[in-house]
């Protein structure tokens, strides 16, 4: 298609000057910065005539660059935080950031748990951390656009490295909490050494629920015989544009599940972009999104299996109520080499009510010819023979719909192996149903 | 299982050369001057002796064409088209518009009888069940040579016959119909072919009429540095039937030829057609050199309520094939299917599948995609089921299974699957996977080859789709999937 | 306490019944018999008030209440409970959740609190022991993956739990073995009291030596034809139903 040289929108050109003011004062070298922001700009903001975009039309989606804001007091952060109610149940050492700031001061560095080491990432970037060298372990997702913005404008962030068997959670707890809109973007990099067993959880809130835009990347290499279960929360509030990454690096009999839960954001897009680089390893990535309103929502997963005899379940269930949009763009991709792969990816849309969309697009892309692979995708509604079985028991509209959907999204918390958090997220689930009815 | 021991010995018969419709036709041709032009337009308009609002439909796309660009998205890779080194229009000297098959250069008649197409009337009939005969168009280049059983047919009302013939013999419905599915300014193929379209088949089956017999055209290229840009339109009025079949081939040669073709179909109220390709073009040889560029925009109209359309397609040709048959449910009820087979070895580029549009209520879907990439080939499904807002009670059900022969080859599945309206139930399947080794085992454990097992699982893995195959296709097709397979195993 | 009166119902233009008539009074077992397709279990949804099914005319009476006026829960709120022929699998709503949301449900509509955790553990646990139920059984999701004769136990658990007022069964006899069939009946059977009615619907005599009924109907055509005592079910085991269909021809 030829390439038609358009007009820069004003987010655009905001987003242009925002990184020509902002480059001098962002932490560490600018060059790797400047070098991202221009292959961004070369492209601009990707629109619906960009594949990867094209359900996510970020150019229409985004019109105006919320400013990025500075660092909170320590009144500030305490106060935020304060008003965070995100697995409050669930026992783990709190990593808090505050409107894009990881908040030090919350943090005892000297007692962290056995195992577990943390350096803020301003000032690795500042005095050249060599664990730096650890970012990106992804190549192919530099060429993203939500990716490249985060590199061009991270203002913060932490570097974890993890080693044995940690007990405690970690949990990456981010909240926002200005009344007029912001920007953020912050980097995680977490190193889980092999052998090495481990739970990240991350949560991200707003406590004013103003329109936010984050835009998170975390990096996670885990390593040989590593076990890593990972959970995400959207918890934003419902006026949020939030753009979120997960590259992905897994080596050899490695264990690896994550799941990603959206209860908030006007708009929001979580992509997953995962290398299975050792043989023998299990991955598991799931979601469980729920819309409503005109909330859109957006699940975008690319899953290398780089080695042989790796096993991937791919997971994805939405929810749509109301006028939403729940988008699911998967693919699997097995090079030559990967034989034995066995790969699996399941997207299923429960559409609640008239106005609802969904677009579904699983997709395999495969060179190796000892494999298994298979998708699947649905959306409809709920069924009305159960429907009907569960009214004929006795249980009005609402509370059988809510059931059935607890069900259908429980399929997919069902694999979250710690206990307090999987209440949490179905706490989660139950919160918005009620909210619903 | 017969077919499947007739398979085998018909692939065992074959040595190097696995495309036995290889061989040129000598005959001398007339042709347009080489490359594209307003005049290139204009000479093909005045020979096929058009109206002047033919000929201004055809300059309009042209200039259309000329602001396009060719599509990139489809997962196919091939050197530039110089679309100025193609002849346009190519075809026999000797009368190019047979009035009867007395007529027709007995070369061209020898074509087809090598390539088993029937083409005398009387040879059909003997020995032959009344329902069981099949009309054929032949299309030779870019003419067409042959239209058999068209005063029978014409007895049932039903019009067959070459699409230029149709221009000046029935403008009005050509006029009412021409360009109304697949729309001038489509694609960049479709636009081409809007300009310089020299023939292909037109069928209109009056109301309440089921066709009485099989109606196919048979399409050879033959001449050298030419590209066939064919055109049909087949119409089935309310309450009408009719099946129709095409076939495909072409000579070997080194250079890529270019087969930019449109089918429209429409149906309206309560009719039905089912339309069946075995599409076996040249697919260049084992290094990738020649083998034709299949470029094809199909797609057909369930305008009316009720109506059906049925796309069964086995596509072992060309060394590209892009090409994506569909249906637009706009009729209430109306239903669209889908059944393919596409199989794929050497350097062939395999980039097909569907679109079924979902506008009218209770709509119903049905796609059953089976893909065999081996060598080096690529294959890739790539299929649309969308469902708009007023599309209440759509239904979709999609199955696409791929198989992989060897390692170096691949199998993609690229579905969209968009729902507007929530009472819209989609389902959607796919699995990509080899031969499993447990079958092989137990085939070649009872005593068959490794080659013969491979056959018998294939043809298990197509058979829902050749089921579709009016049963004479179904055999040949089965036979096409062998031979295209040949060499393939071990 | 049930009383159906005229009672006309079509699905997608099709008629299935036609003018039934039908009462079945408190304490009162009553057995409806007919072939297959004679509307025996249309009957029984139309009462439960499935969707799909169009009432062209008739009514249906439950204590005077008008139930095709009322929502499905609202007629199992009134006391109405099916026992379904086809009992629906539900993937991922363990069989406890599902209990208890009913019977909370239940209770809620009768201006009742939540079952304490505990209270509710020990009614199931007593109920399903009188069925012979495995306990594992009640740890998975609703019926996924039981067999037959432990979906037609769940539902007379549900039964027991609920403790509704009119209760249908549906072809309950259907792939029962012998010691299922008695343990379910003996289930019913413990239910049969003088302030609850059972419908039986059946397509054989054998649930009836277990259920014994105080009244049987013949139905066919989408009509009661005829009624009578229990001695009718024999003689409907004897004759088969061709007497009906001679009738229906001629």
């Amino acid at each position: 298609m030829a390439d038609v040289t358009l007009m820069k929108t004003p987010a655009e050109t905001a987003l242009v000057q925002a990184f020509e003011s902002a480059k001098t004062t962002l932490p560490g070298s600018t060059e790797s910065r400047a070098q991202a922001f221009e292959q961004f700009s070369a492209r601009g903001l990707p629109h619906r005539r960009v594949e990867e975009f094209k359900y996510t039309d970020l150019r229409a989606l985004l019109r105006e660059v919320a400013p990025f804001a500075g660092v909170p007091t320590a009144d500030e952060a305490k106060a935020a935080l304060g008003g965070s109610k995100a697995f409050a149940d669930v026992a783990a050492l709190q990593v808090p950031f505050v409107n894009g700031h990881f908040v030090r001061e919350a943090v005892d560095f000297a007692k962290l748990p056995e195992g577990v080491e943390i350096v803020p990432l301003r000032e690795a970037l500042a005095n050249g951390h060599e664990w730096l060298a650890k970012l990106s372990p992804v190549p192919w997702a530099s060429g993203n656009p939500v990716y490249q913005l985060n590199t061009s404008f991270m203002a913060d962030g932490v570097m974890i490295r993890v080693a044995g068997s940690v007990e405690t959670p970690v949990h990456l707890r981010f909240v926002t909490a200005t009344g007029s809109a912001i920007a953020t973007a912050t980097r995680v990099l977490v190193v889980v050494e092999d052998d090495a067993s481990f739970t990240l959880l991350e949560s991200h809130e707003s406590t004013s629920g103003a329109n936010h835009q984050p835009n998170d990347v975390i990096e996670m290499i885990a390593g040989d015989r590593t076990n890593v279960q990972h959970v995400r929360l959207n918890a934003e509030g419902d006026k949020a544009l939030a753009l979120s990454t997960l590259a992905l690096k897994v080596g050899a009999e490695a264990n690896f599940n994550s799941i990603n839960v959206v209860a908030g954001s006007a708009t929001s897009r979580h992509q997953v972009y995962a290398i299975l680089n050792g043989e023998n390893t299990n991955l598991r990535v799931n979601g469980a999104t729920m819309l409503k309103g005109t909330q859109h929502g957006d699940s975008t997963l690319v899953v290398e299996h780089n080695a042989l005899h790796c096993e991937s379940r791919e997971l994805f269930k939405t929810v749509i109520d109301d006028e939403a949009t729940g988008v699911f763009q998967g693919k699997i991709i097995v090079p030559h080499h990967a034989q034995k792969t066995d790969g699996r990816m399941m997207s299923a849309a429960l559409l609640l009510a008239e106005g609802g969309s969904m677009n579904n697009k699983p997709e395999l892309e495969i060179f190796a010819d000892d494999v298994q692979c298979a998708h699947g995708a649905t959306c409809g509604q709920l069924d009305e023979d159960l429907l009907f079985y569960l009214k004929a028991r006795g249980l009005p509209q609402k509370e059988a719909e809510s059931l059935l959907v607890q069900a259908f999204l429980g399929e997919s918390i069902e694999f979250v192996e710690n206990e307090d958090v999987r209440e949490a997220l179905v706490g989660t689930v139950e919160g918005w149903l009620k909210a619903r009815s | 299982m017969p077919a499947v021991q007739e398979t085998i010995d018909q692939v065992r018969s074959i040595d190097v050369d696995q495309y036995k419709y290889g061989f040129e036709t000598e005959v001398e041709m007339e042709k347009s001057p080489k490359g594209l032009s307003e005049d290139v337009i204009r000479f093909i308009s005045a020979k096929k002796g058009e109206p002047e609002w033919m000929l201004q439909w055809r300059l309009d796309a042209y200039k259309r064409w000329l602001t396009m660009t060719e599509p990139s998205w489809a997962r196919v890779s091939y050197d530039k088209i110089d679309y100025n080194d193609i002849y346009y229009y190519a075809a026999p000297k000797k009368n190019p518009a047979p009035k009867s098959l007395d007529e027709v250069d007995p070369e061209i008649l020898k074509t087809y009888e090598k390539l088993g197409i029937p083409l005398r009337e009387q040879e059909i009939l003997a020995g032959v069940e009344p329902e069981r005969r099949v009309a054929v168009d032949a299309v030779f280049d870019s003419v067409s040579v042959a239209t058999t059983f068209k005063e029978e047919l014409a007895k049932a009302g039903v019009i067959f016959m070459p699409i230029s013939e149709a221009i000046r013999e029935y403008p009005d419905l050509v006029k009412q119909y021409l360009g109304t599915v697949v729309p001038v300014t489509d694609n960049f193929f479709a636009t081409l072919n809007s300009a310089v379209f020299t023939d292909g088949s037109f069928v209109y089956i009056p109301p309440g009429v089921r066709c009485p017999m099989e109606l196919s055209t048979y399409f050879r290229i033959n001449e050298k540095n030419t590209g066939q840009f064919e055109r049909t339109l087949i119409i089935a009025d309310k309450g009408s039937y009719v099946s129709y079949l095409e076939g495909c081939t072409a000579p070997k040669r080194d250079e890529n030829q270019l087969h930019a073709a449109v089918v429209e179909l429409i149906a309206l109220d309560d009719a039905e057609i089912k339309y069946s390709t075995v599409q076996n073009w040249y697919p260049g040889d084992a290094e990738g050199r020649g083998g034709i560029y299949n470029f094809v925009t199909k797609r057909g109209d369930c305008r009316g309520k009720n109506s059906v359309i049925t796309w069964t397609q086995v596509e072992t040709g060309s060394a590209i094939t892009w090409k994506y048959p569909s249906c637009i449910l706009r009729g209430d009820n109306s239903r669209g299917e889908f059944y393919s087979i596409a199989v794929s070895n050497g350097m062939q580029q395999v980039d097909s599948g569907t679109k079924m549009i979902h506008l009218g209520k209770n709509t119903t879907s049905r796609i059953i995609s089976k893909g065999i990439a081996a060598g080096k080939s690529e294959n890739t499904y790539r299929g649309l089921v969308s469902a708009h807002r007023k599309a209440t009670g759509a239904r979709n059900f999609t199955n696409c299974d791929s198989l992989l022969i060897g390692n170096q080859c691949g199998a993609h599945t690229v579905p969209y699957i968009e729902s507007k309206n929530a009472t819209a139930v989609f389902e959607h399947e796919a699995t990509t996977s080899k031969i499993s080794e447990d079958q092989m085992f137990y085939c070649q454990q009872r005593g068959l080859s490794e080659e013969e097992a491979t056959a018998l699982i294939v043809n298990g893995f197509v058979k829902d789709v050749l089921q579709q195959l009016p049963m004479e296709f179904a055999v040949e097709a089965q036979k096409l999937i062998s031979i295209s397979l040949e060499g393939s195993v071990g | 306490m049930l009383e159906i009166k005229n009672l006309v119902v079509q699905i997608e233009d099709k008629r299935i019944l036609n003018g039934l008539n039908l009462t079945v009074n408190k304490g009162e077992v009553a057995a409806i018999m007919g072939p297959n397709g004679s509307g025996k279990s249309t009957l029984s949804y139309v009462i439960a008030g499935k969707e799909d099914y169009e009432v062209l005319d008739g009514e249906i009476l439950l204590d005077g209440q008008n139930l095709l006026e009322m929502e499905p829960d609202q007629r199992a709120a009134a006391g109405v409970f099916l026992a379904f022929q086809y009992p629906l699998e539900i993937p991922g709503v363990g069989s406890m959740t599902f209990l208890k949301a009913a019977m909370n449900a239940q209770r809620k509509s009768r201006g009742e609190g939540e079952l304490s955790t505990p209270d509710f553990i020990k009614q199931v646990n007593a109920a399903a022991a009188k069925l012979e139920m495995n306990k594992d059984m009640l740890k998975r999701a609703l019926n996924v993956g039981f067999s037959g004769g432990e979906k037609k136990r769940m539902e007379i658990l549900q039964m027991a739990l609920l403790q509704p007022s009119f209760c249908i069964l549906d072809e309950t006899d259907s792939g029962l073995d012998i010691d299922a069939l008695r343990i379910v009946s003996e289930g019913v059977n413990a239910l049969r009291s003088p302030d609850r009615a059972f419908l039986v619907i059946t397509h054989y005599q054998r649930l009836l030596n277990h259920i014994v009924p105080d009244t049987v109907h013949v139905m066919h055509g989408g009509r009661i034809v005829r009624s009578g005592g229990k001695e009718l079910a024999l003689e409907l085991e004897a004759n088969g139903y061709a007497d009906y269909r001679e009738s229906e021809a001629a």
